[in-house]
């Protein structure tokens, strides 16, 4: 008896503005694992209409694809990996009440995200100065075959490329809040969550790249 | 009584499992160099697919947290194969 009425005594004086009685993190991790099946699908899907295309256009798909640059592709890969480990490092880190480090590590993943664009600014960059741009001249005067393997490129790693923007905005509101002590070690569930987002990000990356730069 | 198991991963388990990932991307563009068509598409898919599942159980913590994330997860990868495993079967059949 005594215990429990000092339990709530104890949340409502360690937050006086903010009881959160109704918290629930589970419910809400749920609801994030659940968005993120629906990406999953979305992404399958895309994935579905590359392969009948690829199987359908294989010698044009073949020769396209030697276009794109590994190296490039390859230090995105590794720049992802990489901004994915710190993420869950930054998560880590508020468990362990260390603010700091989750600072850093946080900051660190926002920086990585940062250089994944700026990588892909230049990679289409040069696609574009090169007249190669959907809807261009260049690529209505290509076959079947290439028009579809670089459609499908633009589109898949463009809207890869928007869901980076999406967790650069989700990292960064999470950045602020452990910042102002919204998050912490007993309430991290935003970082969390954009965690699972950030790290959704590189799960789809793990295929795209085989895909378009490697396979042939 | 504790709501659910807390466990915390290291640092050194997320590096570990970061060092593993970048291999296997290594791995797979020395594979994809090679000249062996099907067989080499069919590795980098399958290396692809490990690096998935180790981010899935790892980095995003499903061999820690409650199993019905898990099993969740299972559930729509394996409708997501099923789908694709399907549709190509219709077009190997059909070209």
């Amino acid at each position: 008896m005594n215990t429990k009425t000092g339990n709530m005594e104890n949340v409502i004086q360690t937050h006086p503005a903010h009881p959160d009685i109704h918290r629930d993190d589970t419910a809400s991790k749920l609801g994030m694992w659940l968005f993120i099946f629906s990406e999953l699908l979305l992404f399958g899907g895309l994935f579905i209409v590359y392969s009948v295309y690829r199987y359908m256009n294989h010698v044009a798909f073949d020769l396209a694809h030697r276009e794109l640059s590994v190296t490039v592709g390859l230090i995105n890969t590794i720049i992802l990996l990489i901004s994915s480990a710190t993420v869950a490092m930054s998560i880590t880190a508020i468990q362990k009440n260390d603010k700091k480090a989750s600072l850093i590590f946080l900051s660190a993943t926002i920086l990585l995200a940062v250089i994944f664009l700026i990588n892909k600014y230049f990679e289409w960059g040069s696609k574009f100065e090169h007249g190669m741009y959907p809807g261009s001249d260049l690529m209505g005067m290509l076959s079947n075959g290439d028009m579809l393997f670089f459609s499908l490129y633009f589109f898949m790693t463009g809207l890869h490329a928007v869901h980076i923007l999406i967790g650069l905005g989700l990292l960064s509101a999470s950045l602020i809040k452990i910042r102002k002590n919204k998050i912490r070690s007993d309430k991290y569930s935003l970082l969390e969550n954009s965690g699972l987002y950030w790290h959704l990000v590189d799960l789809i990356w793990i295929f795209l790249f085989p895909l378009f730069y490697l396979i042939h | 009584m504790s709501k659910e198991p807390n466990h915390i991963s290291g640092y050194k388990d997320h590096l570990m499992i970061l060092g593993v990932l970048i291999l296997l991307t290594i791995i797979t563009v020395a594979i994809t160099q090679v000249e062996l068509t099907a067989l080499n598409t069919a590795a980098a898919l399958f290396i692809a697919a490990l690096k998935a599942t180790l981010v899935l159980l790892y980095f995003m913590h499903l061999k820690f947290d409650q199993k019905v994330f898990l099993i969740m997860t299972v559930l729509v990868l394996i409708l997501i194969a099923a789908v694709i495993g399907i549709t190509v079967i219709d077009y190997i059949d059909r070209y």
